[in-house]
């Protein structure tokens, strides 16, 4: 909308340009946008673009961060978190260690959920099928502080879940103080407690790699469980509508070739969603490297900075410890960890060349196959 | 985990402060800067007299503890307006870190408003608060121990509201069971290892206590340690002494007659107390609340915490201060709100109606009269010593507590050194 308002101020007009269209109506178009531009503007750029300063400037939260008291300091709170040996760092490399175990649990499960839900409702023999729609996507439309309070009743040390633990025999971990890393305490089951050397004295953004593999807190798997819960229902929905719209001739054909129910899931179903896949993968990991709220509303990062996230850091850093400057700069690291995310999803979801030709092949294919042997079986009632 | 807004999600990201920027941003630039330079190149300013009231309305942000804090606020406020025609706003916050963030980025913060000493420590430095403390007259009538927290360069800079403290409390039930005197509590502790070992059952610890600084700081005090120096410029955290008293913490853990709340399958000390996980429990006085409303039936009584081997007293007090802000719209009547909120009468209004403790050392003998099983803990707030309040020191904090949680398996005197670095590197940032 906005280049093609451009590209028509010029003096001459754009040949593509509607026959008819005059100055009038460029000035009306500019009008129905702007309402919508001037939010844009106001409540986005102008706060990034702030967020950008003040993390370049010695801002100390008092007044505006464009008076004259505040300076520009380079990137000086960049390199307090990336290369400055001490708690700041730390904290940084403990959070993203934190998030990308996060990331690594919640997205395929959430994306894989899903999809199996989106499959179960919508077969149309499904009794109940409004029901259970409208059931797994409940949890979606719930406010996250409700469903968080529950999480904490649910998990606490003499919560539900341990309750039903008892009952089955087993002793539940006290949930939300467990600092331990689940992979650490599988490997400390078969007798490995201390990593080697190499790995305990090295490490990356003040936290050693032993750290690093520790793999995600028992705290830190409650919030992962949430996340998976909260998310599964809006994801099935954007799955619905695309599996409606694969045509059941696809299926009916892949069936008459021979394909069992499994085949025809991955080698049909699972291609054609491509599109869909890839929004939920990118809607998915987008939101679990920004999750905050459930961080924020029950463990603040507790216990031991284990549940500690960029989002979370960046707002506590600038909040309760008033270092703006080094709390935008947090934000802007995850912004450009996300950019970078998604671009290399983006290039390993591509539509390779070779694949979509086999596709359009196998679909020819079933297409001959459907009309052959639909002939074949007109003759055998004839 | 939140709900999925299609679209601009990713860009919005990069503004997490963005409703403080937006709000500086519309903040007039040019008074900003000029008050900004006059406050901070003279450190904090010292009044000559304070500016009469108006009739401005004044509005006044709390942290709330609940509906009896709320509604005891909100009635003060309206006896104050019916006195002298000045309406008062009163506003719980649920966050109120963030509430006051905003409005000083804003340059529009509330007339009036709880400040802890960690919050005072971040705002004093950047010259954005009255000093009226020296200006009331009332300076001597609170514990010396609450207004240190809120002293800067040698000004009380806002006054005390309330105090809270460290104690023990002690099962009363649990004490005769194991045989030992009504008459004869822990003095010191020795005697606390010996009646927690003797308190200490199957099922039932003797001592429960949170691993957290602002619990275990206290046994520091206790051994003739301290945390920081008096001009609050150098962490002394790593001195030999606090390393004996965390490894007088760590026998007991040892023993198994002190444990952590997370151990007894709690993770608060208060549950774990009422839910008699352990006979003895150190923390503050805000129990009597909690355990009022949840472990009614449970008898208890409240001590001193026992001195350290030298015979020392020691431990830590909890208050917030009534916050004024230069940039105020009513700076007279606000003070005059102040005087009102701790005049005598209405701290022990207060005291009734949320059970704080009075601020004002001149009225503890009325207190003591009214409330006798707290009357023996008033000592403490005599040599107590305020909690760690350093401006920015959340990252810190953070990090020495959760390194408390492994004091059974790791060394004292590694938590501590850790614990220097980090909060004396936060004392430099920040200065």
């Amino acid at each position: 909308m906005i280049t093609a308002g451009v590209r028509t101020s010029g003096r001459a007009r754009v040949p593509n340009a509607r026959p008819g269209s005059s100055w009038k109506d460029q000035v009306a178009g500019w009008l129905f946008c702007s309402p919508a531009l001037l939010l844009v503007i106001f409540f986005l750029l102008v706060p990034i673009g702030l967020a950008a300063w003040v993390s370049l400037s010695n801002w100390d939260g008092i007044g505006t961060p464009l008076s004259s008291g505040v300076h520009f300091v380079g990137l000086t709170n960049f390199r307090e978190i990336l290369t400055q040996p001490g708690l700041a760092q730390q904290d940084f490399g403990l959070s993203l260690r934190n998030n990308f175990y996060y990331v690594l649990l919640v997205v395929p499960l959430q994306t894989f959920i899903a999809l199996v839900l989106a499959v179960v409702v919508s077969r149309k023999r499904l009794f109940a099928r409004g029901f259970f729609r409208t059931s797994f996507y409940f949890p979606s439309v719930t406010s996250s502080v409700a469903i968080a309070i529950m999480f904490q009743f649910l998990f606490s040390g003499s919560g539900a879940i341990n309750s039903i633990l008892g009952y089955l025999g087993l002793h539940g971990p006290n949930w939300f103080v467990d600092p331990n890393g689940i992979i650490q305490t599988i490997l400390g089951d078969f007798g490995v407690h201390n990593g080697p050397g190499a790995l305990v004295n090295h490490g990356f953004l003040g936290v050693s790699w032993w750290q690093w593999i520790a793999g995600p807190s028992v705290a830190m798997v409650v919030l992962i469980i949430l996340g998976i819960w909260t998310t599964v229902g809006t994801f099935m929905l954007i799955f619905l509508p695309a599996l409606y719209n694969i045509s059941g001739d696809i299926a009916d054909a892949a069936s008459v070739d021979g394909a069992s129910a499994w085949q025809k899931f991955w080698r049909v179903t699972v291609p054609m969603l491509r599109p869909t896949l890839f929004l939920v993968l990118t809607l998915g990991l987008i939101g679990s490297w920004q999750v905050f709220d459930s961080v924020f509303l029950i463990s603040q990062g507790n216990p031991a900075g284990t549940t500690l996230t960029p989002a979370f850091l960046a707002y506590q850093t600038s909040f309760s410890d008033q270092q703006w400057g080094e709390g935008a700069a947090i934000a802007f690291l995850l912004f450009g960890l996300i950019i970078a995310m998604t671009l290399i999803q983006r290039w390993f979801l591509r539509e390779r060349e070779g694949s979509r030709k086999r596709f359009r092949g196998l679909l020819l294919r079933e297409r001959l196959a459907s009309n052959v042997t639909s002939r074949s079986s007109d003759v055998l009632e004839a | 985990m939140m709900r999925w807004k299609f679209g601009a999600k990713a860009t919005s990201l990069a503004g997490v402060s963005a409703v403080a920027l937006l709000a500086s941003a519309c903040g007039s630039a040019s008074s900003a800067s000029s008050s900004k330079a006059s406050s901070s190149s003279s450190g904090q300013s010292v009044h000559s007299g304070i500016p009469k009231a108006n009739k401005n309305p004044i509005t006044m942000e709390f942290g709330s503890s609940g509906p009896a804090e709320t509604s005891a606020e909100k009635s003060a406020a309206a006896a104050f307006t019916k006195m002298t025609g000045i309406s008062v706003t009163v506003i719980p916050e649920a966050n109120l870190t963030q509430s006051l963030a905003e409005g000083f980025a804003g340059k529009n913060p509330a007339n009036l408003f709880y400040l802890s000493p960690t919050l005072f420590e971040q705002y004093v430095t950047k010259g954005v608060l009255y000093s009226y403390g020296n200006e009331l007259g009332n300076k001597s009538s609170f514990y010396s121990s609450l207004a240190s927290a809120f002293t800067y360069k040698g000004n009380l800079v806002c006054d005390p509201k309330d105090g809270s403290l460290l104690s023990l409390y002690i099962n009363t039930a649990d004490w005769k069971a194991a045989g030992l005197s009504s008459s004869q509590y822990p003095q010191n502790w020795s005697e606390l290892a010996a009646d927690a070992k003797k308190l200490t059952t199957q099922g039932r610890a003797g001592l429960v206590v949170d691993p957290n600084e602002s619990r275990l700081d206290a046994f520091f005090y206790q051994n003739g340690g301290s945390v920081l120096n008096a001009s609050g410029s150098k962490v002394l955290i790593n001195s030999p002494q606090n390393v004996k008293a965390l490894t007088f913490v760590q026998s007991m853990l040892k023993a198994k007659t002190l444990v952590f709340p997370s151990q007894v399958n709690d993770a608060d000390e208060i549950n774990a107390f009422g839910q008699n996980q352990a006979a003895m429990v150190i923390t503050g006085n805000w129990m009597s609340g909690e355990m009022a409303a949840d472990y009614p039936k449970i008898r208890y009584t409240a001590h001193l915490l026992p001195a350290g081997p030298s015979g020392t007293r020691g431990t830590l007090t909890f208050t917030n201060c009534w916050g004024v802000p230069e940039n105020n719209s009513n700076l007279g009547g606000t003070i005059e709100f102040v005087k009102y909120l701790t005049s005598p009468a209405q701290e022990l209004r207060f005291s009734q109606a949320f059970g704080t403790i009075p601020s004002l050392q001149t009225v503890s003998a009325e207190y003591a009269k009214k409330y006798p099983q707290n009357a023996v803990v008033l000592e403490g707030l005599k040599y107590g010593h305020p909690d760690i309040s350093i401006a920015g020191s959340t990252e810190a904090l953070t990090s020495f507590n959760s390194a408390l949680t492994n004091l059974a398996t790791a060394s004292p005197s590694s938590i501590l050194e850790s614990a220097q670095t980090n909060l004396q590197s936060a004392i430099a940032q920040n200065s």
